[in-house]
């Protein structure tokens, strides 16, 4: 048995049955970690052994004795470091927050540990979640595990990389605009986007807050299911966090494909889309349709619109949200003669390109004069987008679609071209426009032997049924 | 040419809630530097605001106060800017929907001044220069400390009416507990907009903004020498700029900070990290019920109940501690209080308390006697225990350290002889003393008897009642 090629279900099914130990679990990952880590740089950083084996003993002694907190207590995480750590750097791949040390946990990293699962260690992302590619990371480019001349997609691309590359069991990620979908399918593993408001996001550095969401990156659907119902659910020090949701999975045994009503949108399958991923969706529509599903075809038409008002929110509201960087409180300071010259320095030094056309683009879609024509515009565009899916949730219980117009690119393929970067992130920024629930699924491999991703896309909240629906997809 | 001002006032108060408006940390004037603050207020990365329900509960009441339309479907706005007392970046504000519109505030003449809104925001940090290090430092303990803004329209035309427009908003702040309106510790400040044009024109003159002024007195001064500097300007052939100035109170000048050209694009966006607050007919029609007397309604029932007169009550009703205080004193004198021991209290707050407050420069909220030792006081007169001179004097202690008055006359054995044997003794020795002034008195001199009662109160070191000595005099020069 090869302990890091385990789903974090099956993992924990070793521990709490004793099969195996904690200690053994985190022997097999640290040193799969020392083996592949500097090539892959999934993880910014390790989570330092003395400590780790420590609170692993305590978590044993638990199991030892048959208290089991979680259906995941025992088994380790990564997560991505967007996300607070007390006294854990947490960087944003940024060189603003190098050094920065946060002073209490997120929500979630708070979940997790109640939940008696182990930090491994800090997943390199692109910088503050601006990219599709994590290629814009101060601390260096992550690898995707299947091909390591390609990118594991962005910004969740460390996270992916280290539970495809078999160097985490399971991970956190974060999605503004893709960023759990589609590093999901460019590795080949399971990644949730919740609806909006079902996870906390107290303690996730924001990038746009009305459209960030963290949610489970994991082998499979049934891990990202475990993953989920840890961290979901209402927090007070989150006012968007929705107040009485609760994670319900679906009764063992439910057949939930069939009478299910599947939704595709025309607009979906577009010629823009690689034909192998076109392929690989019409050959699983057909099998679900075997399997008792209904195929239906719905419509949104404001497709077209979708990327450039996800690029006006999105740099609207990261302007604002990366504006305490000055260099005086924590993060990088450079040194300078007057205050003005440290704030310019130090966020000149500190941010990267991408990060900097971001918010030079906040900037002007919210400055006076062009905020009614874009942002506000925007705004209105986003609820038509909502109110599409609303409607075509009336015919339909599920919509299915591609995660990314491509497989896997290569490495230096992406930056020079931002419009074209941006335009990829087509099938996946709507869901957040719509603070939909998005679970991407591997469904199959190019010709170069990529992986393909799927996306399932619910109605608000039912996050669990879109779990369930994806552990009972048929394979490819 | 003649000139008339039109002056707009922003009042700037701070909520006296427990907690700031988006954390749980206090929002206690003063502390340690840095000591009142959490990741929300000091802006740390991930962290996020949750609305204290508690600031809207308080806005609601003072829209209420101020006859404004309260808006049902509140939301936060986002105010960007740099400056090092605000950790994020951005200030949380409402520009699109203020909670309070169109409301109004009355003045004693029976003006209007209209407000145009009341919105929630939150206070900035303090920054303060240390000239040794040649360093500023912030301290952000005020950080998040919740403020309103109330917004007037330009209806003020004189230095008067603006000063009486803050200390009417000041007393309903007060009265319905949103605020404490300590200017002296920056709970209540205002920023002037003002501009002059001749008078009976309707057009408005360029106006100007003097910002964070921190004194009723400052107030009128700056409004003075801010509409001479610009008629001056006028009058030489020059125009006023439109700008933001501070005023310097100590040099009783106002400088320019920045122009028009120069202010700052704020960027105002809905806050994405706050939902929309509801505000329902219920919770209306409940916050309306709570609401305590406001200053008018308190200042009528003075005058129509207690028989005050108008000077009076306007005196008392502007400043809820001499409410409370006067309340307090006149039950305590007897309860239910007859007319006479309202009147008293009422005298004694206006006299004496006030003039000694006057003396020692002490605020009402911060006098050291309790409403108990005033009322004990009032009553060691009305039962003859004291005359009104001893009570003065006994009063002095009071004031200054709550000594029980009834404990302080006993010490001093300043309680007026009730022995009638005694007094009858020192008149008669009086009048056997002052055999002039009884001659002059018989033949029809009647100040005579004055000088005759002040010898026999001296002789009784003025521990006797004055109408049984004069009483006494006048019976046995009969």
């Amino acid at each position: 048995m090869n302990i890091t090629e385990l789903t974090a279900l099956e993992l924990a099914q070793q521990l709490h049955t004793k099969r195996l130990s904690i200690a053994q679990v985190l022997d097999a990952y640290y040193a799969a970690i020392a083996e592949k880590n500097e090539e892959l740089q999934a993880y910014i950083s390790v989570c330092g052994k003395e400590l780790t084996y420590a609170r692993a003993a305590e978590i044993q002694a638990r199991l030892d004795v048959g208290e089991i907190r979680s259906p995941l207590a025992g088994v380790p995480i990564a997560v991505k470091d967007v996300i607070c750590t007390a006294g854990i750097p947490t960087t944003c791949g940024s060189r603003t927050l190098e050094h920065f040390l946060p002073p209490y946990n997120a929500t979630i990293v708070e979940r997790i540990l109640a939940a008696d699962m182990i930090l491994l260690g800090k997943t390199n992302c692109d910088e503050f979640a601006m990219g599709s590619t994590t290629e814009t990371s101060y601390f260096g480019i992550t690898k995707n595990p299947r091909d390591t001349s390609r990118v594991p997609g962005g910004s969740s691309g460390g996270s992916a990389a280290a539970v495809a590359g078999n160097l985490a069991p399971i991970a956190l990620g974060t999605d503004t605009g893709g960023s759990i979908r589609q590093p999901a399918a460019y590795c080949g593993i399971a990644g949730l986007k919740p609806t909006y408001g079902a996870v906390s996001r107290y303690g996730l550095i924001a990038y746009a807050s009305s459209l960030d969401q963290a949610g489970p990156m994991g082998k499979n659907a049934a891990d990202c299911a475990a993953l989920f119902g840890i961290i979901c659910g209402p927090d007070e020090r989150d006012s968007t966090s929705a107040k009485g949701y609760r994670y319900e999975p679906p009764l063992q045994g439910a057949m939930p494909l069939r009478g299910t009503r599947i939704g595709i949108p025309q607009e979906f399958l577009s010629e823009a889309l690689q034909p192998e991923i076109k392929q690989t969706i019409d050959s699983l529509t057909q099998k679900l349709q075997a399997e008792g599903a209904a195929i239906v075809s719905v419509s949104l038409p404001q497709l077209a619109y979708a990327v450039p008002t996800y690029y006006i929110m999105a740099c609207a509201e990261c302007c604002s949200n990366l504006s305490r960087y000055d260099g005086i409180k924590y993060g990088h300071s450079a040194d300078a003669e007057s205050l003005r010259e440290t704030y310019i320095r130090s966020r000149s030094e500190g941010f990267g390109l991408e990060c900097k056309r971001r918010v030079m683009l906040g900037n002007f879609v919210l400055s006076s004069g062009y905020f009614d024509a874009y942002y506000m515009k925007a705004l209105k565009v986003r609820r038509l987008i909502q109110n599409a899916y609303l409607k075509a949730f009336e015919s339909c219980d599920v919509i299915l679609g591609p995660v990314a117009p491509t497989t896997a690119p290569r490495i230096g393929e992406s930056l020079d071209d931002p419009l074209a970067m941006y335009l990829s992130d087509i099938y996946t920024v709507t869901v957040n426009l719509a603070g939909l629930p998005g679970l991407s699924l591997p469904i199959g491999k190019d010709s170069n032997g990529l992986p393909i991703g799927l996306q399932l896309i619910g109605k608000p909240y039912e996050d669990a049924f879109l779990l369930a629906l994806g552990e009972a997809l048929p394979s490819c | 040419m003649q000139y008339e001002t039109v002056i707009g006032l922003e009042v700037h108060t701070e909520l006296s809630t427990k907690s700031k408006i988006f954390c749980s940390c206090t929002t206690q004037f003063g502390g340690e530097a840095n000591t009142h603050v959490c990741p929300v207020c000091a802006g740390l990365p991930g962290a996020l605001p949750v609305l204290n329900a508690e600031v809207v509960e308080r806005a609601v009441r003072a829209g209420l106060a101020t006859h404004c339309t309260i808006t049902r479907d509140n939301k936060f706005d986002r105010k960007n800017y740099f400056y090092p007392d605000l950790p994020k970046a951005y200030q949380i504000s409402q520009l699109y929907f203020p909670i309070c519109t169109d409301g109004y505030v009355e003045l004693a003449s029976g003006k209007r001044v209209r407000l145009r809104e009341i919105h929630m925001e939150e206070d900035a940090g303090k920054l303060t220069h240390d000239p040794y290090a040649d360093a500023s430092l912030a301290d952000y303990n005020r950080c998040g400390v919740p403020l309103l803004e109330i917004v007037t329209q330009p209806d003020i035309s004189c230095a008067e009416e603006a000063v009486e427009t803050v200390e009417k908003l000041r007393a309903i702040l007060q009265y319905t507990n949103v605020s404490d309106g300590k200017m002296q510790e920056g709970s209540l400040r205002a920023d002037v907009n003002l501009s002059v044009r001749p008078k009976g024109s309707q057009t408005l003159g360029t106006r100007t903004e003097m910002k964070n002024i921190n004194s009723l007195r400052a107030i009128a001064r700056a409004i003075e020498a801010e509409a001479e500097r610009q008629i001056d300007l006028i009058e030489s052939g020059g125009a006023v700029t439109q700008e933001t100035r501070r005023w310097d109170d100590d040099a009783g000048e106002s400088y320019a900070m920045r122009s028009k050209e120069d202010a700052q694009d704020y960027k105002y966006y809905p806050d994405p990290d706050l939902p929309p607050i509801h505000i329902s007919e219920a919770d209306i029609e409940r916050i309306a019920e709570s609401m305590p007397e406001l200053p008018e309604a308190k200042k009528q029932r003075y005058m129509t109940e207690l028989g005050l007169p108008a000077y009076d009550t306007n005196l008392l009703t502007s400043d809820l501690a001499l409410v409370r205080l006067f309340e307090a004193t006149a039950k305590a004198v007897s309860d239910p209080p007859s007319p006479a021991d309202y009147k008293e209290a009422s005298n004694w707050i206006l006299g004496e308390v006030l003039r000694l407050a006057s003396e020692t420069a002490t605020l009402p909220e911060n006098f050291a006697f309790s409403p108990h030792s005033l009322a004990k006081l009032i009553r060691l007169v009305k039962s003859n225990t004291i005359n009104r001179n001893t009570a003065k004097k006994v009063f002095k202690e009071v004031f200054a350290a709550d000594t029980d008055p009834e404990a302080y006359v006993k010490e001093h054995n300043l309680a007026m002889t009730t022995d009638a044997d005694a007094i009858r003794a020192a008149v008669e020795a009086v009048l056997a003393a002052n055999e002039k002034s009884v001659k002059e008195y018989k033949s029809g001199k009647a100040q005579a008897l004055q000088y005759l009662i002040g010898q026999s109160m001296k002789a009784l070191k003025g521990k006797a009642p004055a109408p049984e000595v004069k009483a006494l005099l006048e019976a046995l020069l009969r």
